[in-house]
């Protein structure tokens, strides 16, 4: 009762007697306790030995002679360096080639006026209505024709335009005093040049909001990368752990299963406990990516 | 009156206003030209990937070719019919509206607990957060690596730990009856989290003086929770009930994973069945075809998404 009484030390003052909100705040902790135990039994299993059998492998106590054998035998059976590198190389790709398209296209809507702006606002809009994932069956046809089937390029072409990531710049931009870009033009600065010294520095804040969600949503894409690439070694993370798996499942190897997948989910948990308050307020945004 | 107007703007642009007209068309053209240029890296790949794409959808809809070498033909409306005929498909729009419908409601629920039992920011509220957040950011993928030796039968998490208080112990993923609520419980696990933050978000709007208020006129919890937080969230409510909307549809990793659509499709889903009939069957333009139907669906609702957003960008 003390720790309640903690905990709701802040609320109104009237309504600290009530009972229900406490009785709430119990079932949320238990349920964050339930929400947890996949996390828990894949650290506890990533460091159970193979010796103790497939009876024991359910078991959330942690085993007395913790091993690494399972990680070992994960990094040498999967390709996870490999494919490491290759979900890399796809979200800096994209993020790179976005972050020239969002800006450009977000300081045209936020600064700029032009015959059929309405118009071509909609055609952005549109992106948002036509998830991209629902069009794998032409733009793979597409990825062939240009030659880029099984290639990491053609894994990253259809998320080049981002139209939620045009919408977010241009509110940045909307949002900086037109005074300092006045200041510029006196002084003989270009467009280009106006965007890359005023505008770009003064949005990082927005520029790391959906960096984030850039790069989680992709480091996580699964269907059309597994349809785009087809050798080995050009599959990303999500790609070749449903593959690791498939092949694991087969052996019950269980242990090298939750390995693998610690393997793939750690540097995304690793940047998130570290960044906890960002990457939360960015998902905010994110409403409709 | 407007049907006059085009009649008479022949004569009123004979001879010389043409070139004016010109004119002007140029000179607003030269204005927008650096707004045009800046625009165009972003039109380029949604004219590849986004038009373009709904564009072959249209037209692959139309083709069919028997074997992948074959030449193509003309089949009008054949293909969207064999596709409306074709129970998988209709089996798989069925499961997909009942995984609908059963992951929204307990995700939203879920959400708006825990939701209602973090707003207050403290070290506690704060790591509880992040606990529920966490199912979020992983990918799909691994959450269904997990989750195939949560629901293995005997030896899994969930018999280990649960199934001794059952009689017997069901067949998680290989029934029928029951693989497809299974899938849901990743779902509604992997997105509770998601939608919390919209309802944390939209719960910052409620202000505490109103609720104090209505505490000392006699509202307990409940009726505060009726009268005053519920209705004040009900745009969030329109915007989360869309976004899971399209995650319903749009999500089948775990289908992937885990079940690959089966036992007996009981667990296929429209975009698996998409996947299926492009990359196993090959059968582009039965795969256009359900992939244009999903998209007319799916635009509706988007379309409805857009309303809520603006209503609620209006205040409202």
């Amino acid at each position: 009762m003390k720790l309640f009484d903690r905990l709701f030390r802040d609320a109104p003052l009237a309504t600290r007697g009530e009972i229900t909100p406490k009785l709430g705040f119990a079932l949320t902790v238990l349920l964050a306790i339930v929400w947890l135990i996949p996390f828990l039994w894949m650290g506890v299993a990533t460091l159970r030995p193979p010796s103790d059998g497939i009876n024991l492998m359910a078991e959330l106590l942690p085993s007395l002679n913790p091993t690494l054998d399972n990680i070992r035998d994960a990094w040498e059976i999967g390709d996870f360096p490999r494919y490491t590198l290759n979900t890399m190389i796809i979200c800096a790709g994209i993020l790179l080639v976005q972050f020239v398209t969002i800006t450009l296209a977000g300081f045209a809507f936020a600064r700029l006026n032009f015959a059929g702006k309405t118009l071509i606002f909609y055609l952005f809009l549109m992106q948002l209505m036509l998830v991209p994932v629902l069009l794998i069956v032409p733009n793979l046809s597409l990825v062939a024709q240009l030659g880029l089937y099984d290639t990491l390029t053609g894994v990253m072409m259809p998320f080049f335009a981002s139209a939620f990531g045009t919408f977010l710049m241009r509110q940045a931009f909307e949002a900086i005093p037109t005074e300092l870009e006045d200041a510029a033009l006196i002084d003989g600065a270009g467009l280009l040049q106006r965007i890359r010294h005023i505008y770009v520095p003064l949005s990082m804040p927005s520029f790391s909001a959906f960096a984030i969600i850039s790069v989680t949503s992709h480091w996580n894409d699964f269907l059309w990368p597994l349809m785009v690439i087809n050798s080995p070694d050009k599959r990303p993370l999500t790609v070749g752990l449903s593959v690791f798996t498939k092949t694991a499942e087969g052996t019950q190897a269980w242990g090298t299963i939750a390995a693998g997948t610690l393997m793939v989910i750690a540097p995304l948990l690793v940047t998130f406990l570290i960044f906890q308050k960002r990457f939360i307020s960015s998902f905010v945004t994110s409403g409709i990516k | 009156m407007s049907l006059a107007e085009p009649a008479a703007l022949p004569v009123a642009t004979s001879a010389a206003p043409r070139p004016q007209v010109l004119k002007r068309l140029t000179s607003s053209f030269k204005a927008s030209l650096p707004a045009y240029l800046l625009l165009l890296p972003s039109l380029v790949f949604l004219a590849l990937f986004t038009y373009g794409a709904m564009g072959r959808v249209l037209i692959d809809a139309l083709y069919q070719r028997t074997t992948p070498k074959a030449p193509v033909r003309f089949v009008g409306l054949d293909n969207i019919s064999a596709v409306l005929a074709d129970p998988a498909f209709t089996g798989a729009v069925v499961n997909n509206l009942i995984y609908a419908v059963a992951t929204t409601i307990p995700s939203i629920a879920l959400a708006l607990l825990f939701a209602l039992a973090l707003s207050r920011t403290h070290a506690v509220s704060s790591a509880l957060r992040a606990a529920l957040f966490l199912p979020v950011l992983i990918p799909m993928v691994a959450a269904s690596a997990l989750f195939l030796f949560i629901f293995l039968p005997n030896v899994g998490l969930l018999d280990y730990y649960i199934g001794r208080l059952l009689p017997v112990l069901p067949n998680w993923l290989g029934d029928p009856d029951i693989a497809l609520t299974a899938i849901m419980i990743i779902t509604v696990w992997k997105n509770a989290g998601y939608y919390m933050l919209f309802f944390l978000a939209g719960l910052q709007a409620v202000p505490e003086d109103v609720m104090e208020a209505a505490h000392l006129d006699g509202a307990g919890p409940y009726r505060r929770l009726r009268h005053i937080i519920l209705p004040e969230l009900k745009p969030t409510f329109l915007f989360v009930t869309v976004i899971a909307m399209l995650n319903a549809v749009t999500q089948v990793d775990h289908v992937f994973v885990m079940t690959q659509g089966g036992p007996s499709n009981s667990t296929n889903l429209v975009l698996f069945y998409i996947y299926q009939q492009a990359v196993e069957h090959y059968d582009i333009g039965k795969a256009s075809a359900a992939t244009l139907l999903t998209l007319a669906v799916l635009m509706g609702l988007t379309a409805l998404s857009f309303r809520t957003l603006a209503n609620r960008e209006g205040g409202a």
